[in-house]
């Protein structure tokens, strides 16, 4: 079975330590760049970076706390 | 009566569609890709201000009054008109593409009405539209078409009561910047609101617009929810409720599609967020946060269009929609996995694409008002865009897992179209001077500096982190989630029972006496005609000239006088 680059597990691998390698690299400018915070919160270390994790980490909690209550099966309004 | 020469562009773009069952073949291609570049070239000939008046129940009403405002919405709806038209090209439902193209004509005259009585005709007008769009589709889509029938004629109905009520106490038609501040003024506001998808009726949105076909959705996305963000821009600019009402739906948006298992109703969830980045610009009513509210219209038209594109040519191919069912389709569908990636970055305002600098002045129009709060929200809410919107929809289409499933990329011409607005996203990505100025203040903002980029980075990336970490918590399920539609689709069911047994009655009281109707009129031709009948009888030849001189003597009669 020839199966696509992307699919092989080995080459996951690869994907994941480019990630990582990226994301690292999107916070060293933090060090070096003169950021215009507007209120202050936004000037720390990595802003963007823990701001936009911590925000997706509670969005998720809060849909799936909400999905508890509020999700039926598909076909919950067929007849 | 017109009073001036100016053809109305929007009244072309119907004509064509209501022109469109007449044609087959070539001609009807021709059709519909040439009549959208005439109302684009038209629309850039409009000169600014009053151009054509018409008088309406005793009302002076401006069909045409341009402005920079009216012709960037025009000029983006006539674009969206021609794309749709080339993805659409394979629709073989007549009525889909002319009731699209009327609505879209429609939408353009919305945005090019100068007073409340013409904004108010062309709004239902499209309420029709959209509709028979909806309808077009079959299946589930007449009972959905139905629901969203319901609730835009009850916006219409608002709308109009407030516009009666504006009239009456101002005695003003002219549609300029209003404050809300009376009964009248809110109806407006809350007709407005309904049709940009404002809680608590936004299920329509979500519940309708999956139903539609393939390319159906595509139209749709455009015109209801941009027109009504061109109104409150006019209308209600600087009307602090529709701060809270945008950041509402932002967050509505992105909760729903999180939970979300069919890939077109994700994207219409994520419609609802992304108008709410505009609402919550005209409630901060800024000039920066105004014209971010218009670029993002213009930006979002486009690359929502794109997704959808997309996820039709999955939809095409396929005949499947939900997560559960696809993945693993990147393998054979290359064109179409790219420029839905592409609409996902535009989507999640990516550096380079579209996105980022409309949606950059939005959020630096709260920086300048000093609105921390607003400010933060906006930028968890880019988070969340990237993490539903973003990766999401891609993900579970295109990768995930192998589905099994194997399509080709679709027709040339639906490649074609994706291709087109896939590449209107980078270009305006990279030249944002090219919407810049376009819109209605001028622009005194540069979005690529280091540091915005660096943020943006930061942010987007690793909002993509937490995606691959909790992909666990994201696995898609056989799941709907209830919403407020769940009210008035009770109703309705039991509405429908209530009548089922009533109509019951009077359609059996209704066939009845129409048999027995039918059943006398028979009775009686036999009467005079059958065998026994007065008028089967032969005649004797002493009658026929006894009448005959009767007739001859009225009309010497007749004759005299």
């Amino acid at each position: 079975m020839n199966e696509p680059w992307l699919v092989k597990p080995e080459n996951i691998k690869i994907l994941w330590r480019v990630l990582i390698a990226i994301l690292v690299l999107v916070v060293v400018p933090d060090f070096f760049i003169e950021h215009h915070p507007h209120f202050g919160i936004d000037g720390t270390f990595g802003f963007g970076a823990w701001y936009g994790f911590l925000s997706c980490v509670v969005l998720v909690l809060f849909a799936k706390l909400l999905g508890a209550f509020i999700k039926r099966p598909d076909d919950y309004y067929d007849d | 009566m017109t009073t001036s020469m100016t053809f109305p562009p929007g009244l072309i773009l119907a004509l064509g569609g209501i022109m469109l069952p007449f044609f087959h073949g070539a001609a009807r291609s021709a059709l519909i890709l040439v009549t959208p570049l005439i109302v684009l070239v038209l629309v850039w000939q409009i000169p600014d201000g009053v151009s054509l008046t018409a008088s309406y129940l005793g009302y002076d009403i401006a069909l045409i009054k341009c402005d920079v405002l009216s012709r960037l919405f025009a000029i983006i709806f006539a674009i969206m008109a021609f794309a749709g038209g080339l993805f659409a090209l394979n629709q073989k439902s007549s009525l889909e593409l002319a009731s699209a193209f009327i609505y879209a004509g429609s939408a353009v005259s919305v945005v090019f009405a100068g007073d409340l009585i013409s904004l108010f005709i062309f709004w239902e007008i499209m309420a029709i539209g959209s509709t028979l769009v909806i309808w077009s589709a079959g299946g589930n889509g007449f009972s959905a078409g139905l629901r969203y029938a319901a609730i835009h004629f009850l916006g219409g109905v608002i709308l109009m009561a407030g516009i009666a009520g504006e009239i009456a106490t101002t005695g003003n038609t002219e549609f300029t910047s209003m404050t809300a501040n009376s009964i009248p003024r809110y109806l407006i506001l809350a007709g407005f609101l309904i049709n940009a998808g404002a809680p608590p009726l936004a299920a329509w949105l979500p519940d309708a617009y999956p139903e539609t076909s393939w390319s159906g959705m595509v139209f749709l996305s455009a015109f209801t929810t941009k027109t009504a963000v061109y109104v409150l821009i006019r209308g209600f600019p600087g009307t602090e409720l529709l701060i809270y009402v945008g950041l509402y739906m932002v967050f509505y948006g992105i909760i729903y599609a999180i939970l979300e298992n069919d890939m077109r109703r994700i994207l219409a969830y994520s419609i609802v967020n992304q108008v709410g980045f505009m609402v919550t610009g005209v409630g901060m009513g800024s000039e920066m946060a105004l014209n971010g509210a218009a670029a993002h219209a213009f930006a979002h038209i486009i690359y929502k269009a794109l997704l959808l594109m997309s996820a039709g040519s999955v939809l095409f191919m396929t005949r499947k929609r939900k997560c559960t069912d696809l993945g693993g389709l990147f393998r054979t569908m290359p064109v179409t996995c790219i420029c839905g990636i592409i609409g996902a970055l535009s989507i999640s305002s990516f550096p380079f694409t579209s996105g980022f600098p409309a949606k950059s002045l939005i959020s630096q129009g709260a920086a300048d008002a000093h609105l921390m709060v607003v400010w933060m929200l906006l930028a968890a809410a880019s988070a969340g865009v990237f993490l539903h919107a973003g990766i999401k929809y891609p993900w579970f289409v295109f990768f995930q897992k192998d589905s099994g499933l194997r399509p080709d990329d679709p027709p040339w011409n639906m490649k074609a179209a994706m291709i087109l607005f896939s590449f209107m996203c980078i270009y305006i990505g990279i030249f944002p001077n090219s919407l810049y100025r376009l819109l209605p203040f001028q622009v005194d903002y540069e979005p690529y500096t280091v540091g915005h980029v660096v943020f943006q980075l930061q942010l987007l990336l690793y909002s993509g982190l937490a995606f691959f970490l909790m992909l666990g918590m994201l696995k898609r399920t056989l799941t709907i989630s209830l919403d407020f539609d769940f009210f008035w689709r009770g109703i309705g069911r039991v509405l429908a029972q209530e009548f089922n047994f009533r109509l019951g009655n009077a359609w059996y009281g209704f066939t009845d006496r129409t048999i027995n109707a039918v059943k006398r009129l028979v009775r009686e031709i036999y009467r005079h005609h059958g065998p026994q009948g007065i008028l089967a009888r032969t005649w004797p030849t002493g009658s026929m000239a006894f009448w005959a001189t009767v007739l001859l003597g009225v009309y010497l009669v007749f004759y005299y006088f």
